[in-house]
């Protein structure tokens, strides 16, 4: 288990004044102090983990945010923001001596401008709906992670989310022009705009992606881009985990690359064929989701050439999807594998490490192999085009000592991850569950530094403490 | 002034260290191609990376390449080139520009953040940085990112890094995201338009399904010095597409009818499209101007107004990029040109890329930052460079 910091007794002794206090900077619905409607809150996407806050507030406007940054500085009370709470790696997992700050009711969209291609959302506004508000013009927005139904743009900044398709389009981070944010005093500040270039330190490169530890997102500006003619996914499935990683390597050395390049293993083909019924080979070992983008005969071409380069490797099976119908079908399966694994094990983890591409059927060996140690399944479906994997553990949450050997698991998959030249996390971000694993990819020194700059925009810890670094000895926090 | 040429990172952490103990300013450079860029500084000993040289991982199936922060530009160009990849945000040579015989180091390229046209559909060089290697005012040696295309592990110290003219940390090494390059490149050309017509025209392109890749408009004084663009005789819009050469075929053909109200546009073929690109690039039609030049980012609408702005203040030469988004300014090398460059900005961004170091010295080379940002930016200089040893000056006077 994830050891929290010790709450600060002087806050606890105070939380009746200082709920008080919060009740008037926010509308009176605004302001949740009972234990019952507290519970909602207690945890997010990681929900093994839970702490009941002392309050939680959901201010409407900027202002609304600032009045309760100063207030909660000025008592030295720890904030953590959140967003729709769907942080798969405890990001807004609250702490009791906590303020924890919702955006979700930030809701509006505030501006599109089609002519230069961005609009400005406040930070409540879930990742579909930015491109339900320009999809009728034609466009969209690029970052698709698969909570996109429910999570919130604020949410997607300070995790960087990622999503099937940012082989072609980036990640969150390539996708901002500017936000607007609240300081942990209280000052609001405006970083980027609609412009391309900013001058200067990197703001809006360094706060996409900050756990919520540097700043206070409200409002978001995003470019959107045009969507394409059209788009088309064919399936290719192989012998072996290792002929189709090769495929992938053969596919992006040739120079394609398709907007989404998403793998399978058998375990993962199978979960998602009995959920889907998308008509996936279960005979095959692996299998790789292809999708390109353009007219039809721009895909033609493109899925020509992929088809080729598949058919060297030997393939069990390859189908080009002839319809919108059938790509849905194709990706419906893929969309819901989370689901599809829930239904065959009562509880899941869902990891993220990132590794070379290169190295991937060395890995999934090795996974295999500690799967077959501990005694725990586990299905992987891989970003193949930019190395990120996600392994689904399962496991049972009724034993206890079921939950303990998938984290012992998760995190012996991890490690491998960064032995292998990867990373601990490639889109879900560090939050508590990464936390104590820090120190497997970075440096003592290099921790330093980053809690210094944590330490520059928030000098007393009081921003979403107890995530992304370490705690010191006795539990402290690093501030 | 004595120069500082390390042969490794470990190097590097020596001679800073020895800087930050003797609280010895350091000038951090490559090759010193980029020296005219910002403020001028005074430091009593400079620290170059150009020892730094050689490319150590290249994965094109990958697409990922580390190379030592002093290794060329060109070197590293010509090496992902053999394998019919590029590098993604089209980083312009200015080595005219400056007048400068140093060639441009990748170090260089990432500490200045420089990007071209392609910036504009995908992405600047802060997006393609996976991971560096530096060294900070302590001397010590910091990693960040790594060698994947996707990691969200810890702070983006690369982003914070790429941008910041070596002033929070000497870069050592650098792993960059490459791509396939095109097969084939096709530019649509409309003349005559004003400045207003030409960014609707860009915007019109740009936000077709059409995957444009590169959009300016030159007056015609300005595409008369473009070898490739001078045949025209008028001033010039150019919409660029890049892909395979099916699909550049293809798209050209529609977005000439769909820009059909806007002109009848002529298609440049790869080659001539290759030769104006590299020289809107490298701002080549300013290389030759007197005075000083200002870099400006707005928003791409607000583009023409700017121009505008400016004309109005002082005889001003100017091109834009990024479809109306990105100004070249060439102008008079006095405060009073410079403020109106400032004041034309508005709300967008501004950097003085060039001029007698008089003005770079009195002047703001970039936008002030509101209170309470530069109370942070001073806070995160000081996590990094606690002495002020590194570039002191560089970018913000006294910082």
């Amino acid at each position: 288990m994830i050891a929290q910091p010790a709450p600060k007794r002087e806050v606890m002794a105070r939380r009746d004044i200082i709920v008080a206090g919060l009740g008037r900077l926010v509308p009176e619905s605004g302001l949740i102090a009972d234990p019952i409607r507290l519970k909602p809150y207690e945890t997010d996407g990681l929900s093994a983990y839970r702490q009941t806050p002392m309050a939680v507030v959901l201010p409407e406007t900027t202002e609304q945010v600032a009045a309760v940054m100063a207030f909660c500085h000025q008592e030295g009370v720890r904030v953590v923001p959140r967003g729709a709470g769907t942080s798969l790696s405890g990001g807004a997992l609250p702490m009791v001596d906590s303020v924890v700050l919702g955006l979700m009711r930030m809701n509006r969209v505030l501006e599109i401008d089609y002519a230069d291609r961005c609009a400005v959302v406040q930070a409540g506004v879930t990742n579909i709906g930015i491109t339900q508000a320009v999809q009728d013009e034609g466009f969209f927005y690029a970052p698709d992670p698969s909570s996109q139904l429910a999570c919130m743009i604020g949410g997607n900044v300070n995790m960087n989310s990622g999503g099937a398709h940012c082989l072609r389009y980036g990640v969150t981070a390539n996708n901002l022009l500017g936000l607007r944010i609240v300081t942990v005093a209280g000052e609001v500040v405006e970083i980027g705009g609609a412009h391309l270039d900013a001058a200067g330190y990197d703001w809006l490169g360094l706060l996409t992606g900050s756990e919520g530890m540097l700043a206070v997102v409200t409002e978001v500006t995003v470019r959107i881009l045009r969507s394409p003619e059209g788009a088309r996914a064919m399936l290719a499935a192989f012998g072996s985990n290792e002929i189709a990683g090769a495929c992938v390597d053969a596919i992006i050395g040739s120079g394609i690359i398709p907007v989404a390049l998403e793998f399978m293993d058998r375990p993962a083909i199978h979960a998602c064929e009995a959920f889907a019924h998308a008509g996936y080979p279960l005979d095959a070992e692996a299998m790789l989701i292809i999708e390109v983008e353009g007219s039809v005969a721009e895909q033609d071409y493109v899925l020509d050439r992929i088809r080729e380069i598949c058919n060297r490797f030997d393939p069990v099976s390859l189908r080009v999807s002839q319809s919108a119908e059938e790509s849905l079908a194709i990706w419906k399966g893929r969309k819901g594998a989370f689901g599809a694994v829930g239904r065959i094990s009562p509880d899941y983890l869902c990891m993220d490490g990132t590794i070379p591409t290169s190295r991937l059927a060395e890995v999934l060996g090795r996974i295999g192999a500690m799967s077959a140690a501990c005694g725990l399944q586990v299905a992987n479906i891989f970003h193949a085009g930019d190395g990120n994997l996600h392994p689904l553990i399962m496991f049972d949450a009724n034993d206890p000592s079921s939950f303990h050997k998938a984290e012992t698991f998760g995190a012996d998959i991890l490690k491998l991850c960064v032995e292998v030249g990867g990373c601990l996390t490639g889109e879900h971000g560090v939050g508590v569950e990464k936390r104590d694993l820090m120190g497997v990819q970075f440096s003592e020194i290099e921790l330093e530094q980053q809690r210094r700059v944590k330490s520059a925009f928030d000098p007393g810890w009081l921003l979403n403490p107890s995530k992304v670094f370490p705690l010191k000895p006795e539990g402290a926090l690093a501030a | 002034m004595s120069v500082l040429v390390p042969g490794d990172t470990e190097g590097v952490v020596a001679a800073i260290r020895a800087a930050h103990a003797a609280g010895t300013p350091l000038a951090v450079e490559g090759n010193g191609s980029k020296a005219g860029l910002l403020r001028p500084m005074q430091a009593a000993q400079t620290l170059s990376t150009r020892g730094l040289a050689g490319i150590s991982l290249y994965s094109p199936q990958e697409l990922i390449l580390t190379a030592g922060a002093g290794t060329t530009v060109a070197a590293v160009a010509e090496v992902v080139a053999a394998k019919g990849q590029h590098i993604i945000a089209e980083p312009p040579d200015l080595s005219a520009f400056y007048g400068s015989t140093g060639a441009a180091t990748l170090g260089g390229m990432v500490a200045a953040n420089l990007s071209g046209p392609r910036r504009v559909m995908w992405g600047a060089t802060r997006d393609h940085v996976m991971g560096v290697v530096a060294v900070n005012g302590i001397g010590e040696r910091i990693h960040s990112g790594g060698r994947v295309l996707k990691n969200v592990t810890g702070l983006d110290l690369c982003k914070l890094l790429t941008g910041s003219h070596g002033t929070l940390a000497v870069l050592t090494e650098i792993t960059l995201k490459v791509l396939p390059a095109p097969e084939r490149r096709g530019t649509l050309v409309l003349k005559g338009l004003d400045p207003a017509r030409a960014v609707a025209a860009l915007s019109h392109a740009l936000g077709s399904p059409y995957a444009v890749s590169g959009a300016a408009h030159l007056p015609a004084e300005m595409a008369a010095r473009v070898p490739a663009l001078a045949w025209i005789g008028d001033s010039v819009t150019v919409a660029r597409i890049e892909d395979f050469a099916p699909a550049v075929a293809y798209r050209t053909e529609r977005l000439r009818a769909d820009l059909a109200e806007f002109g009848a546009a002529e298609l440049l073929d790869d080659a001539a499209s290759v030769a104006a690109w590299a020289a809107i690039r490298d701002v080549a039609p300013l290389v030759a101007e007197p005075g000083a030049v200002w870099r400006v980012s707005v928003r791409p609408s607000a583009g023409p107004a700017v121009a505008a702005a400016v004309a109005r203040a002082f005889e001003a030469r100017w091109f834009m990029d990024w479809g109306g988004g990105l100004l070249w300014i060439a102008g008079p090398a006095t405060a009073a040109a410079h403020d109106a460059v400032v004041a034309a900005a508005g709300q967008g961004a501004w950097t003085l890329m060039r001029g007698p170091e008089a003005l770079r010295a009195a002047v703001a080379v970039i936008p002030p930052e509101a209170p309470a940002l530069a109370r942070i930016g001073r806070n995160v200089k000081a996590a990094f460079d606690p002495k002020g040893i590194l570039n002191p000056g560089r970018m913000v006077a006294g910082i």
